[in-house]
């Protein structure tokens, strides 16, 4: 009787407990902190890849505007989009744009501001080869179809007269985390192959016919160094942080070219008189001479309307300065800058946040 | 047997009144609280393993009702196209974590008799010491040294070798491409999950009672006997304890199976092919998920994770239940 009587009145006293603690730990209005009102804060998240240069210009804000701060959170483009669609964050930031499905989900409407530019880059590991090799588009959609096996394809030995290429099986390397840099390569193996565009089309994450993936860009550049006869692809910036050889690309206009800052930037200014007027344009294979056709933008996404007054003048005050003072800190952090007539018509638009 | 002191200390009074006053001792004289502490805990832990299963369960309504069962067999993933199927990583998943036990029970089980019946005890503290600190290595080290150490050793002498050597059996033909597959994958997972084996089979092997080693011996049995008939039947409960902590870890790691075995949505029955993983796939692709069904079928696959550590722990339950009775019982 006693046993009973005593863990019947322990086990009620302690679900009890447990339950208010429960209810405490997920019901946060209870438990969150009042808002002070000094002290401006923002919040912002999404994508990784600009994430230095994003850094970089909310830090510098800060420092022109002590009272505001805007944290921002490198959770992945995804995350970004999904954050900023609940409306749990300020503004989001995403490497590619938001589908028109997505947009039709938002309860309010979302504006896409590109920020910088980036742009991916092939290399290849060939014991004798110098990985500065010439390729179209074309070939590049053979190999990464699985069409195109060996080194010494014709497609291949074609733009490189000088280079020995080996009759040995080509490895594929790819991106195994889903990212920016996958949504800018197959973007860019779309406009070279319908195939491609077909069968495996664009994205973050794809359904890879051939290949291994390798996690960031280190996994991907650590599996070709590591693995003779391999191809794979990375950021510009990454290359050119590591010092990484990398490979030309055809362009639209028939040129080989290697990809630097200034090609990057051409093919954004190539793809600005076809802007539309919401800023979702993909710039792979730009028109342009010296353009490089493997870049792309990488976006803000801003909330058409901010209620609160104070957070509204912040951001579109950051706007305007992340467009044009703000674009002097993108060279230092090898992050290509916006071309000027791009420039001009996004701040038109930051008129657009109501 | 908890309750006797309780029931011997508190005289019994009539009730109610009594029973709340013995009620308020127990609560000074500090049974009540830790009784109700230790309930809170164990209670907590159901409950957020209830939790676990119906957030997995709630967050993954649309690809239930669109694939259905179709997910457990279905070998596409694609996400641009919005078609999922969980079996090329359920598949990666179980042959790694095979390969990691294969190798590691026999290498765990061993060096823990060592350590515990043979070796003298200051080495013994000695090495035991050094395998605690193995088990404290964050996995992504071994990830690293997989893919510095591990993978071009793999490519260049170990997989020739079983090519050459064993290259009848289906599990060793084909051709060798990176050293990223689902061997080494296996391999590493092997290396981490060994620590667990030795150091807790180590303790239930030293926990067997004086006795039980004298009286095998006074019976005339030999020291290995003694040992292999008589103490390590003895703690078999214990060390398939050890061997479920490995096979949870194996099956749950990420980070350093995601660096080496490739990473590639497909079913290989050669083991020098690329593979996927359950965990790998959720921790690479759900940053940069986008789109309700995609995103849902990420969070799926963590519900198949969590059947798969089910099944398989009540496989191995049943496994013990068949193996009992042999040998020395713990009863």
């Amino acid at each position: 009787m006693q046993r009973i009587f005593k863990s019947y009145a322990g086990y009620v006293l302690s679900l009890l407990v447990l339950g208010a603690g429960l209810i405490l730990v997920t019901r946060p209005s209870l438990t969150a902190p009042a808002p002070t009102p000094d002290n401006l804060q923002i919040t912002a998240a999404g994508a990784t890849f600009p994430f230095p240069i994003y850094s970089k210009w909310f830090d510098e804000y800060h420092k022109m505007h002590g009272d505001i701060e805007i944290n921002y959170q490198s959770i992945g483009s995804g995350g970004g989009i999904r954050q900023v669609l609940a409306g749990t964050v300020d503004f989001g930031a995403s490497d590619g744009p938001m589908s028109d499905e997505q947009l039709a989900q938002a309860k309010v409407k979302i504006l896409h501001f590109p920020t910088v530019l980036g742009a991916v880059v092939p290399t290849v590991n060939i014991p004798g080869v110098s990985a500065e090799l010439n390729f179209t588009p074309e070939a590049l959609a053979g190999i990464y179809l699985g069409k195109i096996t060996k080194w010494n394809d014709p497609a291949l030995t074609g733009p490189n007269p000088k280079a020995k290429l080996p009759a040995d099986e080509i490895v594929v390397v790819h991106r195994a985390d889903g990212s920016g840099t996958t949504y800018i390569w197959t973007d860019f193996l779309s406009k070279a192959s319908d195939e491609w565009k077909n069968k495996v089309g664009k994205g973050t994450s794809v359904n890879w016919p051939v290949g291994l993936g390798g996690k960031g860009n280190e996994g991907v550049t650590g599996q070709i160094k590591q693995t003779p006869n391999s191809i794979g692809y990375i950021e510009l910036i990454y290359a050119v942080q590591n010092n990484m050889p990398y490979g030309r690309v055809k362009n639209s206009s028939g040129a080989f070219i290697k990809a630097d800052l200034d090609a990057v930037t051409a093919a954004a200014a190539g793809a600005a008189k076809d802007m539309p007027a919401d800023f979702r344009v993909s710039i792979t294979n730009a028109p342009g001479k010296t353009a490089y056709p493997v870049s792309s933008f990488t976006w803000l996404l801003v909330p058409a309307k901010i209620d609160n007054a104070a957070k509204k003048k912040v951001i579109t005050d950051f706007l305007h300065w992340m467009m044009t003072d703000g674009q002097k800190f993108c060279n230092n952090l090898a992050y290509a800058e916006l071309p000027k007539p791009i420039v001009a018509k996004e701040l038109k638009a930051i008129s657009l946040i109501q | 047997m908890s309750s006797s002191v309780a029931t011997v200390s508190i005289p019994t009074r009539p009730a109610p009144v009594g029973r709340v006053r013995s009620f308020l001792r127990r609560l000074r004289s500090g049974d009540e609280i830790a009784h109700m502490f230790t309930f809170v805990f164990a209670a907590s832990i159901f409950l957020i393993t209830v939790l676990l299963v119906y957030e997995l369960y709630h967050n993954t309504a649309l690809p239930r009702h669109k694939f259905g069962w179709n997910f457990f067999t279905t070998q596409t993933w694609d996400p641009v196209f919005d078609n999922f199927g969980a079996l090329p990583f359920i598949y990666g998943t179980v042959v790694t974590s095979a390969i990691a036990l294969l190798i590691s029970v026999p290498l765990g089980v061993g060096a823990a008799i060592f350590l515990a019946e043979l070796a003298p005890r200051g080495i013994s503290d000695a090495l035991t010491f050094i395998i605690e600190l193995l088990a404290a290595v964050p996995s992504v080290i071994f990830g690293v040294i997989g893919v510095f150490v591990l993978v071009p050793i793999m490519r260049k002498y170990v997989e020739p070798f079983l090519k050459a050597t064993l290259g009848s059996l289906p599990i060793f033909k084909g051709p060798i491409i990176s050293g990223y597959d689902l061997l080494t994958a296996g391999v590493v997972l092997s290396i981490m999950v060994v620590p667990f084996i030795i150091s807790v089979s180590r303790e239930v092997l030293l926990a067997v009672p004086v006795d039980q080693r004298e009286a095998a011996l006074a019976l005339g049995a030999t020291r290995w006997e003694t040992t292999w008939k008589v103490v390590v039947p003895y703690a078999r409960i214990g060390i398939f304890g050890s061997v479920f902590l490995s096979m949870a870890r194996a099956l749950g790691e990420t980070m350093a199976v995601t660096m080496v075995i490739g990473n590639v949505v497909k079913i290989s029955t050669s083991l020098f092919m690329p593979g996927y993983t359950i965990a790998a796939v959720i921790a690479n692709e759900f940053t940069e998920a986008t789109g309700d069904l995609y995103t849902q079928s990420l969070i799926e696959l963590g519900l198949v994770l969590f059947l798969l550590t089910i099944i398989l722990n009540g496989m191995a339950r049943i496994m013990i239940l068949v193996t009992q009775g042999r040998g020395t019982s713990q009863e």
